[in-house]
């Protein structure tokens, strides 16, 4: 079930919204499992069977999710900071904190407040002079045990443009990209849309409150060369085959009952024809004389 | 390198006006057997009534349509070359590289062989009047196949390969091997011939703590001894003079030489020690001529010592005179094999003097030059050089394909085009002038035509020289500018092969790597081409850059800049100043851009567009990859970051697409007729990545598809159980990669295609800024029969023509496999949509086909690289493929459909149009006298 899910997420973006608002009713986010499966595309099969694990949870600003995720995580926190700076020399600040949880499954959950009145006033100068918008997290290990070795030196960061942030209400899409082994070796961020058209945002409440959707992205096992199946569907031929010996003769050899008659056929009401067209133009001459 | 511009349009077309390329059968329509044909289509389009119908036809029908599809598809595929083909588009050059070992053949008088052993692990025999190969062979690359020695006697040629590994003899007339046999092992020495009275019988083998005497004739060992006191002696030489006994030299580092004789028939005759405090290394400062005189020169008190092995008396030392004013650099000792005396040479930059020979009663003189940017020359005694060898291109790094410059006239009518209108006028006679010297020139071509035409083929003689270079009528000649790890550059016609300049870059450091850039193409006439070399000491990361004229050489005029701080990244922008050439710019390791050429108008353009050039940093020891944005004032920001680490993995390559790429199908018509989007991101990186565990259970290789301009991860895979090295071609919407699955025991091949689904998300520009919707993924791998050695993907003008991979293989062949075997929608089980898009069923394994060998029986030792350029007719595709040889030659990925075969049969598609010509003046004048006939009646 959640591998169905996982895969929509991954390739059909906008079904993740859908699934995502209607996620954001439930009480508890983490019951990702609870998902309702969606239809396969015959093109994404490829990829579903090999998605390890990419839990997916999201947090917003106006909720008390903190208080929930401390009693469902033994995870750790890492502070997620951002920069908006019309100098464009990034100045970070926090803007919340990343709630991870090691394990099989890493997952994360983030808490974050508003954006001040402030910011929200220099976010809008930025946005008006192309300037950009970015964020980092420091570079973290899930599958250490103990908590000094989760963190290490060093940031990840990413950025969107500032105006693509603003016109999208402050809607995001934040990832964490972790390898083979736990550690998170990038971020990203983009916004929904993602445009910039420059239309006005007037109303201050769009920006005051993060509507972010946040992922931990595994890296997906890559598919061997598919042996197995192919003897099967080879052996299953070959039984055909066997057992029904008409199917394997070519298409004349079936057919040729057929064929023969309608050949000489053809080939006697030819030479028919001729003759009789023959006789009825001598007669037609003959006629007119 | 990727720059984004938001503002260009990547794709040029609305999609209400996207053309898609379909390729329909001919069996489908029941037309005569020939091959596809390529048809344009409108996107939202019907089967056209003829594959309705079809599509309507019985089950049987269908399954027959089928077969034929697939015998038509089997067919069309197919690539192989005419007999009569043969070397008429391509062309070989075989190489062996720098000279380590050299001997003439002079056993007998008329011979005309030279024998080479080369640092390239090559064998070789030239013959001495041409310069021309007799025969080569090639082996392993690396120290195991490291040839260590060359002795030759009559007919044989024994090598001691692989540190004193293997013994071999070779038939010097035929190059056939006449018997090999494993030594012991041991740090190899030194090897000689061991002869008594007149006749050799014997290879004596010195390694560092034994001796072993072999037959020359079986390589059989006769007897091994251990050396004597052989922790605290260095044996370096061994010699025999011919008189039963086998000297070896050893020596002790400024104390003394001990010299150990051994009989020929086993046992330890004598030893002794003389005292010769200055000497360090026998092999380097002595030399043994005549009968045992050991002869030693000591550089620095400018003397020479002898000695007599035989006598073994006191060393004599001779006092050389050299003339102040010349300061001996190295000196080197030149071999009389019949004078005896020797002489000591104060060499310049000459590395390898092989023989002098003595012709009848005369005394003649030949010899063999190697200098030190790799050319072989060959020199006969009054001083005429008889051939030269460019062996440097055994050896080349990096190359590109420059279009040839357009004729005197041609550019002429260009020109016009260029200058200002001055007049109504005087343009029309301007361009009525143009036209003349056109027509002139025209009649001319067609004078010589005729006047060639009368000659028998034979003396009909094209010779490429650099002077009657020019583009030919579809842009297939060009000009192969080379980059050798020696530092030479070399222009080669890629017609014939004909080198037609060659650049000698001194003072390239030995570790240097270059990268070639195409700042200005030939097609901006008053402006000469312009092509620029980076070459950057890997060490120290200083840079140079050399600018030169791709066409003829020469270096440019345009001064370019000083790069005083350490180089980490260079990259092309698409602008262009005032003079046409595109601005290079150069990252230091302060993150200070500097561009070149830097004219005001170039910082302008610069500053308007910093905002929108990014680029990205790999620094693979920290596993770090990290993107930058230029600022106005040429400064840079850090922008994005990602890293690996590195105790899990490392990275090994990154990959972008190449900028001259052209795509011209947005997307792929399925078979249910909706089209599915490619994901076409021109910023697209594909990172290689390879666990640091090795352990086959746990070692993986990691694919990354990174955005380099947002430095967003699209796509990030493992592969499980597999182990590099990886081999990666990123074109389109397409990754391909080839690794070694340490699961299976065997090379794999894995493809990824991206795509956008089933609508774009924005069709006019393409921004990396502005894409919040990740791409659809597929992926299928296959089974390779081969390891690789490279690996590339052609490249064609418009990019129309379906796309092939070319593959290097350790074998010599180049193999030409369609993509479409490599495509992740291949099915498992076939249905009846995906029987309309003409999928092949998956199948695990990807059989090499002989007809794919592109290269047929001419072998490519060591394949490099492949380099492709497009040429101007849409369907071809050049092809370099370098290594220790050189082949060119032309690809058709879709074969030639815009061009008429050679045996295009002219006289039967005239005589028919006349015949139906005169059938219908004929029939119509029947008609007319009938007609007339009936009106009477």
């Amino acid at each position: 079930m959640s591998r169905i899910l996982k895969t929509s997420i991954l390739k059909n973006p906008p079904e993740v919204l859908k699934l995502w608002f209607s996620l954001r009713c439930l009480p508890v986010p983490l019951s990702v499992n609870m998902a309702r499966p969606l239809p396969f595309k015959i093109a994404v099969v490829s990829t579903v069977l090999f998605v390890v694990c990419t839990d997916f949870v999201f947090c917003n600003s106006g909720r008390r999710v903190g208080d929930v995720m401390d009693t469902e995580f033994s995870g750790f926190s890492v502070p997620l900071e951002h920069s908006f700076e019309v100098a464009d020399v990034a100045k970070f600040r926090v803007r919340g904190a990343l709630m991870l949880k090691a394990g099989r499954e890493p997952s994360v959950s983030l808490t974050q407040s508003q954006l001040s009145e402030e910011d929200r006033a220099k976010l809008k100068e930025v946005a008006a002079v192309d300037g950009l918008y970015r964020i980092r997290v420091p570079r973290v290990f899930l599958q250490a045990d103990r908590q000094t070795e989760r963190q290490m030196e060093g940031y990840l960061t990413a950025f969107v443009r500032a105006c693509a942030m603003v016109e999208s209400h402050l809607s995001d899409v934040i990832s964490l990209h972790i390898d083979v082994s736990g550690y998170v070796i990038g971020v990203s961020i983009v916004t929904l849309p993602g445009a910039c058209r420059g239309t006005e945002v007037e109303d201050e409440v769009d920006l005051e409150v993060f509507n972010t959707t946040l992922s931990v992205m595994a890296p997906v096992n890559a598919p061997g060369p598919e042996t197995a199946l192919f003897v099967e569907r080879m052996e299953q031929e070959s039984e055909k085959k066997g057992k029904n010996p008409q199917e394997q003769k070519s298409f004349f050899a079936k057919y040729w009952m057929y064929i023969v008659p309608l050949v000489l056929f053809l080939m006697m009401s030819g030479a028919q024809d001729q003759s009789g067209g023959g006789a009825a133009g001598g007669a037609a001459n003959g006629g007119g004389r | 390198m990727k720059v984004e511009h938001v503002s260009n349009s990547f794709f040029l077309c609305d999609p209400s006006f996207t053309f898609i390329e379909v390729v329909y059968h001919s069996a489908l329509q029941g037309a005569a057997p020939s091959n596809h044909y390529v048809r344009r289509k409108h996107v939202d389009f019907r089967l056209p009534p003829f594959l309705e119908e079809q599509t309507k036809a019985t089950a049987a029908m269908a399954k027959l349509i089928w077969f034929c599809l697939k015998c038509i598809l089997l067919c069309s595929t197919i690539e192989a070359v005419f007999e009569d083909q043969v070397g008429k588009f391509d062309w070989r050059q075989q190489y062996i590289g720098k000279v380590r070992f050299s001997h003439f053949d002079t056993h007998v008088q008329s011979s005309k062989k030279v024998l080479l052993a080369t640092e390239n692990n090559v064998f070789a025999s030239i013959n001495t009047r041409t310069g021309e190969l007799f025969w080569r062979h090639v082996d392993m690359t690396g120290p195991e196949g490291n040839i260590d020695a060359l002795l030759q006697h009559g007919q044989d040629a024994v090598l001691v390969v692989g540190d004193g590994r293997q013994l071999r003899s070779w038939d010097i007339n035929i190059g056939g091997l006449n018997w090999e046999i494993v030594l012991d092992s041991g740090s190899f020495q030194s090897a000689c011939l061991v002869g008594y009275q007149d006749t050799v019988k014997h290879v004596a083998v010195l390694k560092k703590t034994v001796i072993s005497l072999h037959y020359l004739s079986n390589g059989h060992q006769k007897w091994i001894e251990n050396l004597p006191e052989s922790e605290t002696v260095d044996f370096q030489a061994v010699y025999s003079g011919g008189n039963g006994e086998v000297y070896v030299l050893g020596v002790v580092p400024h104390s003394h030489i001990a010299i150990v004789a051994y009989s020929l028939d086993d046992g330890e005759i004598i030893k002794q020690v003389i005292l010769t405090p200055w000497l360090s290394n026998i092999q380097a400062s002595c030399v043994v001529i005549g009968q045992g005189m050991l002869t030693c020169v000591d550089s620095a008190a400018v003397s020479l010592y002898t000695l007599d092995l035989h006598v073994q008396s006191q060393m004599t030392q001779i006092p050389l005179q050299v003339p102040t004013t010349m300061k001996p650099k190295a000196f080197y000792f030149i071999k009389l094999p019949d004078v005896s005396s020797s002489l000591v040479w104060t060499g310049l930059n000459l590395t390898q003097w092989s023989s002098f020979l003595k012709k009848d009663d005369s005394v003649g003189y030949r010899a063999m030059v190697q200098t030190e940017d790799h050319t072989l020359t060959f020199i006969q005694q009054p001083g005429r050089v008889m051939w030269t060898r460019e062996e440097a291109l055994s050896d080349v790094v990096t190359m590109e394909m420059v279009d040839l410059p357009l004729t005197g006239t041609q550019a002429e009518l260009e020109g016009e085009f260029g200058k200002k209108a001055d007049g109504l006028l005087s343009m029309l006679l301007k361009r009525l002038s143009s036209q003349l010297i056109l027509l002139q020139a025209w009649i001319a071509h067609l004078w010589k035509l005729f006047y060639d035409a009368r000659k028998p083929r034979s003396l009909v003689k094209n010779d490429v020289t650099i002077e009657n270079l020019s583009r030919d009528e579809f842009n297939l000649q060009k000009m192969m500018v080379m980059v050798t790890a020696s530092g030479k550059l070399f222009g080669i016609d890629s017609k014939t092969g004909t080198i037609l300049w060659r650049h000698y870059l001194d003072n390239i450091p030995s570790n240097a790597a270059f990268k070639l850039m195409v700042q200005r193409t030939t097609a901006h006439f008053p402006h000469p081409p312009q092509c620029t070399l980076l070459i950057k000491d890997k060490d120290t990361g200083l840079a140079t850059l050399h600018v030169f004229n791709p066409i003829f050489g020469k270096k440019s005029h345009v001064t370019p800049p000083a790069l005083l701080q350490p180089m980490l990244q260079s990259l092309m922008l698409p602008i262009m100043d005032q003079e046409y050439a595109k601005v290079l710019l150069l990252v230091d390791d302060q993150y200070k851009v500097s561009a070149f050429p830097s004219t005001k108008n170039v910082l302008q353009q610069l500053q308007e567009m910093a905002s929108s050039i990014f680029f990205y940093l790999v620094d693979s020891n920290q596993g770090k990859l990290s993107g930058y944005r230029l600022r106005t004032d040429l400064s840079t920001e850090l922008i994005w970051e990602i890293v690996m680490p590195t105790e899990v993995q490392r990275i090994v390559s990154v990959k972008g697409k190449r900028p001259n790429e052209h795509v011209h199908s947005q997307g792929r018509v399925m078979g249910d007729r909706s089209v599915l989007y490619k994901y076409l991101n021109p910023n697209l990186l594909a990172v290689v990545t390879e666990s640091t565990d090795l352990h086959p259970e746990r070692s993986f290789i990691g694919i990354l598809l990174i955005d380099g301009v947002t430095g967003r991860i699209i796509h990030e895979a493992v592969q499980r159980k597999t182990r590099g090295p990886v081999h990666v071609v990123h074109s389109e919407n397409w990754v391909v990669y080839e690794y070694w699955s340490t699961k299976s025991r065997r090379n794999e091949f894995s493809v990824i295609e991206l795509y956008e689904g089933m609508e774009l998300y924005n069709s006019t520009v393409f921004s990396s800024l502005d894409r919040p919707h990740a791409p659809q993924v597929l992926q299928q791998s296959y089974i390779f029969p081969s390891s690789i050695s490279t690996m590339e993907a052609t490249l064609t003008e418009k990019g129309i023509t379906s796309r092939h991979l070319l593959i290097g293989l350790p074998s010599g062949g180049i193999l030409s496999l369609p993509k479409m075997f490599l495509d992740p929608r291949r099915p498992e089980i076939m249905s009846e949509q995906s029987r309309e898009e003409n999928l092949i069923p998956y199948a695990p394994e990807l059989l090499i086909r002989s007809e794919w060998f592109i290269n047929y029986n001419q072998t490519v030792s060591r394949v490099r690289g492949i380099y492709t350029a497009p040429s101007g007719l849409e369907s071809t595709c050049l092809v370099v493929a370098y290594g220790l040889d050189i082949y060119q030659t032309r690809v058709y990925p879709s074969k030639q459909f815009d061009v008429l075969k050679d045996d295009y049969d002219y006289m039967l598609i005239s005589s028919v149009l006349f015949a139906l010509f005169f059938a219908t003046m004929i029939s119509k004048r029947l008609a007319e006298v009938k007609l007339l006939n009936r009106a009477w009646r």
